[in-house]
């Protein structure tokens, strides 16, 4: 014991004085992320008990603005549309994404040339591909309904329609994302072992029973990755929204992101449009708590 | 490169004006026009802020665009430096709500919608009151001639209180396009009442053919001016000035929203609801509408060939007499002096040239919007300079003189009209117009009641 005294304590002094100086070198980065994280983010939590316009006093008003969000119809709303949205455009681009990774890792003539061609969305600028859609989506001058005219069907309203407004809206989301999926899931495709297929088609599984008993299982843990990131794009969507619709018609394609817009740079209501921030905060965090325990598990089957 | 373009373009424009200008004055037409030339030399001294340099923020616009086109000429005329911002409608707003909010401007000259921002800025007192301005001899050119500009144009410029917090610099009320050659194919003569645009719309409309009776916006927010042109006409109003209470869901209110709803949903195109200006242009540009009610600064692309395909076919109409009133619902600009400036001298010369009268007879002269100056309309019934049709400048003249604020003067004018054009646009996809103004002016009141108090 006294032996091993002894020579502890000097060595615990070093140790002491090494975990000093490296504090020192982790404080630049806690500035950084304290000035440009946590601040904003408290000073969010403060004006969001204020009721706050800008041009006139700021009255603090505890949680009021919490109270009124959760009663009002139009923020409600809002929070219906983002589910609606996000649900569809994270599910269809999963699975169009899974079903042409499958294809593309196939041999077959072109198929790089293909890929590339497939991935080519992706590079458009999101307001750019927004502004095409608004044409195309146009019901008297839109391509759109001329195609549908060529195969005999009747116009469509698209985007003008209240309730076709979302689905049309998740297409744009749906053409633009898609490869992003096909490139995550096609990585994981590459990665797989050859021997299970082997002795699967040994046993004489179909092709079918190959994907659902082999390939999905092996590539789930990338499907979910692919999820996780369609979901942080498609609730965090704006650009596409607002240029296309701009919520409309009326309310139909309000999402929580056009509405806090509308609450800060239109009517300049500073608490109002933090407390939907936090309360939008509140949702990503669930979804992300949700989507991690997913994928826990899927890392254990 | 794109400056000394601009330039190029602007020289010979610029003498043959003057030359115009000129000539209208030795006719004795318009008194104190040619203004520019003369005033150099009169006893007024525009050179007395010589070497400054002042900041003028303007949003993207045909009025922008003139002015921002002739800032070479107010430079060598005052020896005074502009530098200026020109930045989209929306955008502009939105920074000009934040630097004045925040005590500070980068700017020294501000262009504002009085329909948007008037009331804010008042309250505010953001803007300076050029009244002391305007009587001190030593900075006012003696040819301002103030009551040359229309009472309407000054109505918007002065607030509750008196104050005068800026020059307008143009108005813009709101008129019916009309397809001649639809007209006359069918018969029909040009709507004296409410009641004969519908019937108009209803004869006109062919869908058949893809042709609308009748279009105007139906996107909310943008919408609502085409509705308060009839709320006007039906004898209807915006905010109760007794009370404080809205009439937005009174007998007149129903009833201008019944005729907006008739005309969109049923004789309207397809996916009306989503229209701002721009589609609904493009549809009657087409001739695929036989009336178009909007701003009446559409002039120039209607008689462009490059654009257009009904040059020479297009009728502008005044908005017709309703039940109980001829009104036409108007929108104005106009410009003013920050008061957090520090060069209010300057600037105040150049809000003198940018509304003096040559400026206002370019505008007319280009289509860009309709002036606030009475003598800009008496230069242009001599002139033989203005492209735009005569019928236009008619329109205009009676359209001004029977025009009337097309939104309340209020604080949160953009949270009415995002309330009252999300009903207007649900009236058009078949919701009842009584229950949904009801619901509008329910969800309203609060908000107008506190941004009074405020």
């Amino acid at each position: 014991m006294s032996m091993t005294v002894t020579p502890a304590a000097p060595r615990a002094g070093f140790l002491a004085r090494r975990r000093r100086s490296y504090r020192l070198f982790i404080a630049p980065a806690l500035v950084v992320i304290g000035a440009v994280i946590v601040f904003p983010w408290l000073f969010t939590l403060w004006m969001s008990v204020f009721d706050w316009k800008i041009g006139s006093a700021a009255h603090f008003v505890g949680l009021e603005n919490y109270e009124t969000l959760l009663v009002n119809r139009r923020f409600i709303e809002a929070v219906v549309h983002t589910f609606y949205f996000t649900a569809l455009a994270v599910v269809v681009p999963l699975l169009l994404g899974t079903a042409a990774a499958m294809i593309f890792h196939r041999e077959f003539p072109f198929r790089g040339v293909l890929r590339g061609v497939f991935i080519m969305p992706m590079m458009a600028t999101p307001v750019a591909v927004a502004l095409v859609w608004t044409m195309m989506f146009h019901p008297q001058q839109g391509v759109l309904n001329y195609l549908l005219s060529l195969v005999g069907l009747p116009p469509s309203l698209w985007v003008y329609s209240p309730t076709l407004v979302i689905p049309s809206l998740v297409m744009v989301e749906v053409w633009h994302w898609t490869p992003l999926v096909m490139l995550i899931v096609l990585g994981g495709l590459a990665a797989l072992p050859t021997e299970p297929y082997e002795s699967a088609r040994l046993d004489g599984a179909t092709e079918w029973q190959l994907f659902r008993f082999i390939t999905l299982p092996l590539v789930a843990p990338f499907l979910v990755v692919a999820a996780v990131i369609r979901t942080i794009d498609a609730l965090k969507t704006f650009d596409t929204i607002y240029v296309i619709t701009g919520g409309g018609p009326g309310t139909a394609s309000e999402t929580i992101n056009l509405y806090l817009y509308l609450q800060a740079f239109a009517f300049y209501n500073i608490g109002t449009a933090s407390a939907v921030v936090v309360v939008f905060f509140v949702i990503v965090l669930a979804l992300a708590l949700l989507l991690l325990h997913v994928r826990e598990k899927t890392k254990w089957s | 490169m794109a400056d000394r373009d601009d330039h190029n373009e602007s020289g010979p424009q610029r003498r043959r004006l003057l030359q115009a200008g000129l000539g209208a004055a030795a006719l004795g037409v318009i008194p104190g026009a040619g203004q520019l030339a003369a005033s150099a030399q009169a006893a007024f001294d525009w050179k007395r802020f010589k070497g400054e340099k002042i900041e003028v923020f303007l949003n993207k616009s045909p009025r922008g665009d003139l002015l921002t086109r002739f800032h070479k000429e107010f430079e060598d005329m005052t020896g005074i430096g502009v530098g200026s911002e020109m930045i989209p409608e929306q955008q502009q707003r939105q920074k000009a709500v934040i630097e004045f909010n925040s005590g500070n401007t980068s700017f020294d000259v501000i262009a504002l919608s009085y329909h948007v921002q008037k009331r804010m800025f008042g309250k505010n007192k953001w803007m300076e009151d050029v009244r002391p301005l305007m009587a001190d001899k030593s900075i006012t050119d003696p040819n301002l001639d103030f009551a040359d500009f229309s009472k309407g144009g000054m109505a918007w410029a002065t607030q509750p209180d008196g104050r005068i917090d800026s020059l307008p610099f143009n108005i813009d009320p709101w008129v019916i396009y009309y397809n001649k050659e639809l007209f006359d194919a069918k018969g029909v003569a040009y709507p004296k009442s409410f009641a004969e645009i519908i019937d108009a719309a209803a004869k006109l409309n062919d869908p058949a053919k893809g042709i609308s009776g009748f279009v105007a916006r139906g996107l909310k927010n943008a919408n609502v001016p085409a509705w308060t042109s009839f709320l006007l006409g039906c004898g209807g109003g915006f905010v109760d000035a007794t009370n404080g209470r809205l009439m937005t869901d009174n007998a007149a209110a129903v009833e201008s929203a019944k005729i907006y709803q008739t005309l969109l949903s049923k004789y309207g195109p397809q996916g009306v609801a989503g229209y701002n200006w721009n589609e609904a242009q493009s549809l009657f540009l087409q001739g695929k509408a036989a009336m178009w009610l909007d701003g009446i600064g559409f002039a120039q692309p209607l008689e462009d060939p490059a654009k257009s395909r009904i040059v020479g076919k297009v009728g502008y109409g005044v908005m017709p007499p309703g039940p109980k009133a001829q009104v036409s619902a108007m929108f104005g600009d106009g410009e003013g002096i920050s008061s957090f400036s520090k060069k209010k001298g300057p600037s105040w010369l150049y809000l003198q040239w940018a509304s003096n009268k040559a400026n206002q007879f370019r505008m007319l002269q280009a289509a860009a919007g309709a002036p606030v100056r009475n003598s800009a309309y008496i230069a242009a019934q001599t002139s033989t300079d203005i492209k735009a049709p005569r019928q236009w400048i008619e329109c205009m003249l009676t359209s001004a003189r029977i025009a009337q604020p097309g939104l309340p003067i209020i604080v949160p004018v953009t949270e009415f009209r995002d309330i009252f054009g999300i009903a207007l646009t649900n009236m058009i996809n078949g919701a009842d117009a009584a229950t949904e103004l009801r619901k509008a002016t329910a969800e309203f009141q609060p908000i107008l009641d506190k941004s009074e108090k405020a």
